[in-house]
């Protein structure tokens, strides 16, 4: 903010007088200092009223009852990984294909999908008849969205802690995004659990990453997901998960309250509060919705819309019946609790998809059994049949699983 | 090389710092506090302030006439404890009797109410600000605390203040009130004492609703990192926060239903869902107001998943004053006027104050102000 004239009259003043007499000093008078001082200004409003239920309005849209959505953002490399499970060869074409499947899978899906998350190739691949996969999403009222960080890089001194990055240049790649199609984004950041970590470094600097990216999105009309992913790597257990996730979240929340981020324009995907995946102690669904939805209920605004859970990790089926108990949690849920699903949404169809044209319709049957199942469990209402898909049961943890 | 140095593990494995007993005793505490059409009778000031409520009516400020005063409040019909889930106490009148010799506190208790202590010492200067202050009090609030659960005390205020100027409220102030205000709820739940959490910003000055409500949003973030870091269990709290308003003096004068919007947005913005309940100092508004403004919140189309009700002082003892007069041939008179401001009250905590004399739907004006964001 430029200077008031009289402070500015009187430093030049005072600087004539240092030429002469070199010594330093800079006169301020009371009400400059004052003002100086308001580290407290009135709100600078960078949203105007449209902008902010524009934002909140595709947010609603997202997490409407019974939908949440389709994370298909892995990045190449991760597709690597998956592919290699199924022996595919992870070309540009055979992820096309692979994703032209899940998105023109059948009008079943519609009730089920409020968004989709795109990788950036993704988002400029098209059909076989020479569609655009995002018009393909939106045409069929989904809402699209985009994967804009790029990667964790490590927090040196910590205990193999990282942040995230992907700020550099963010504000014009969002502009881009936004006139592509897309109207939501994600951010990844991670946490660990160990005997000494998450260090309170790993907890701040990603709190506030994840800020600014948020601040950075709005202004461009697109609502940021914002994913504190804490691992379930370890042998921890419940308790200790979630007293992490609470002081994680309550971390998140205050550095969103700092950086002026409009709450009901966002979205949370935060991971189910879980024992470590080494932990010998086994736990109910039950056990886990109550964990998890008493850490939000501490830590989440009821202005944020909804909460879309990350998977990591968990079966097809797991993952289905946690989030069906979080939706019949006896406590009071003032946020929609939905998914947000990669590989539980899409391990059995890849595996029946094996990377063979021939198995496309077998493999998009599984995606929608697994998105009407999600469906289900995002209302409380999802009854397990004991049997699922072709790997609906096996755990699809990955150790120290990175994207 | 491994490292294990608990030093740096900044969040190590909690260290319970409450049993489930004693978190299930504060949850249920502040469950009855603010149980459905209940709120919160404020008969906490002090000997002070009790002197300027007096020298309104011309009655001297001596120590049978506050005894007098709070023993015609609480010896009203039982049936009070409809509308009054707690009150809260100075330190003097939780050692005082009623006119039939029985302590105060038992006298609440017995009407199934809750009793609650003021614990706070006042405020403290911030030097090298523009006025601000920070409160004091912590020093053997511990053994303090213990001794008033033993005196029958089952929740406890401590008020901070904060005001709206040119560079207020600044940084320090904020994170400085928090903090103490985290301290003090710490405190009380390790004595079985619910701690009611208030930081006041006095509505002094020209500032319009918007400043108003971001000042808010601010101050109430600060104060549930501060919680949050303090390890408080905050199902066994409760919040007293000012409603968001305009300044006294600001030119504009804003209807009951954008103080609402504007009151309850800020609260979703920062509470989180688990504090059972949030009951607002009446501030200086006079009785009318406070109970319009309570009702418009809970009637205001935004989900609200805590209680929202009252801890008033003034907004609910005013009209009693003014009938006392100091006489005693005015205490019914007096108690009528103070059970009516309760029953009231009570309404409006479920949305179903309806004024006589003015139309429903005159009372439920556009909630969407144009050019109003909030």
């Amino acid at each position: 903010a430029p200077l008031p004239s009289s402070l500015a009259k009187k430093i030049s003043f005072s600087v004539t007088r240092l030429n002469r007499h070199l010594t330093a000093a800079v006169l301020f008078d009371a009400a400059t200092l004052g003002g100086l001082r308001a580290k407290m200004p009135h709100a600078y409003p960078f949203l105007t009223p449209e902008q902010k239920k524009e934002l909140s309005d595709i947010a609603q849209k997202i997490v409407a009852p019974g939908k949440g959505i389709l994370a298909a953002d892995e990045s190449t490399g991760s597709v690597a990984k998956r592919f290699q499970s199924i022996n595919t060869e992870n070309t540009e074409e055979n992820r096309r294909l692979y994703r032209q499947l899940l998105f023109t899978a059948d009008d079943r899906i519609n009730p089920c999908v409020g968004g989709v998350i795109f990788f950036h190739e993704t988002l400029y691949q098209k059909t076989d008849d020479g569609k655009l996969f995002p018009q393909v999403i939106k045409d069929r009222g989904m809402v699209v969205g985009i994967k804009v960080d790029k990667g964790v890089v490590p927090l040196a001194g910590t205990n193999g802690e990282t942040t995230t990055q992907g700020l550099d240049g963010l504000y014009e790649r969002c502009a881009q995004y936004k006139k592509d199609g897309a109207d939501f984004a994600k951010w990844r950041c991670v946490l660990k659990i160990t005997p000494t970590t998450p260090s309170r470094l790993a907890i701040i600097e990603n709190a506030n990453v994840l800020a600014r990216y948020a601040s950075i999105c709005q202004m461009h009309g697109i609502v940021p997901i914002v994913e504190p992913e804490i691992l379930p790597d370890g042998d921890h257990d419940l308790k200790r998960c979630q007293y992490v996730t609470e002081k994680v979240l309550a971390a998140v929340y205050k550095a969103l309250s700092d950086h002026h981020v409009y709450l009901e324009g966002t979205l949370l995907k935060p991971n189910m509060v879980t024992a470590g995946h080494s932990c010998s102690h086994k736990y109910t669904a039950q056990e886990i919705a109550m964990a998890t939805v008493t850490a939000l209920r501490r830590t989440v605004p009821p202005a944020v819309p909804g909460i879309t859970f990350l998977s990591g990790g968990q079966s097809e089926e797991e993952a289905s019946v946690n989030l069906n108990a979080m939706n019949q949690c006896p406590l009071h849920r003032p946020w929609a609790l939905t998914f947000s699903y990669g590989r539980a949404l899409q391990a059995s169809a890849l595996k029946t998809w094996a990377g063979k044209k021939e198995n496309g319709k077998a493999c998009q049957e599984e995606f929608i059994k697994r998105a009407l199942a999600n469906n289900q469990a995002s209302i409380g209402k999802y009854a397990s049949k004991g049997e699922g898909g072709a790997a609906a049961g096996e755990s699809l943890f990955v150790a120290n699983h990175a994207y | 090389v491994k490292f294990s140095r608990r030093e740096w593990a900044l969040t190590p494995s909690p260290y319970p710092s409450l049993s489930p007993e004693q978190k299930q005793e504060l949850a249920t505490i502040a469950q009855r506090i603010v149980a459905p059409g209940k709120g919160i009778l404020a008969a906490d000031e002090s000997t002070g302030t009790m002197a300027k409520r007096l020298q309104k009516i011309n009655v001297e400020n001596t120590e049978e006439n506050r005894r007098y005063f709070r023993d015609l409040l609480f010896s009203v019909d039982p049936s009070i404890s409809q509308h009054v889930g707690g009150v809260i106490f100075f330190h003097e009148t939780l050692y005082q009797k009623s006119d039939k010799g029985v302590l105060f506190p038992k006298v609440v208790k017995d009407k199934g109410i809750v009793v609650g202590i003021k614990v706070d010492k006042g405020t403290a200067g911030l030097n090298g600000t523009d006025g601000e202050t920070t409160t004091q009090g912590l020093d053997g609030l511990s053994e303090r605390c213990a001794q008033y659960k033993k005196d029958g005390c089952d929740f406890a205020k401590w008020r901070c203040v904060l005001k709206i100027a040119h560079g207020c409220p600044s940084p320090l102030a904020i994170a400085e009130n928090a903090n103490v205000l985290a301290r003090y709820a710490s405190i009380c739940q390790q004595n079985g004492l619910v701690p009611i959490v208030e930081p006041e910003i006095l509505p002094d000055g020209d500032h319009d609703l918007q400043r108003c409500q971001y000042v808010t949003e601010k101050v109430l973030a600060a104060v549930y990192k501060a919680l949050s870091d303090h390890h408080v269990y905050l199902e066994g709290t409760l919040l007293k926060p000012n409603m968001v308003t305009a300044g006294h003096s600001c030119p504009r004068k804003y209807t009951p239903q954008e103080v609402a919007m504007a009151t309850v947005t800020a609260l979703r913005r920062t509470v989180p869902a688990a504090v059972p309940g949030i009951c607002f100092l009446s501030g200086g508004q006079s009785e009318e107001e406070a109970s319009l403004n309570l009702n418009a919140m809970n009637q205001t189309p935004l989900h609200r998943p805590w209680k929202l009700t009252f801890s008033y002082g003034r907004a609910l003892q005013a009209s009693a004053l003014a009938a006392w007069k100091g006489q005693p041939a005015n205490k019914q008179a007096a108690q009528e006027a103070f059970f009516t401001r309760a029953k009231i009250n009570s309404l409006a905590s479920k949305g179903e104050y309806k004024p006589t004399g003015q139309v429903d739907k005159a009372a439920s004006q556009s909630l969407y102000t144009a050019s109003y964001v909030y």
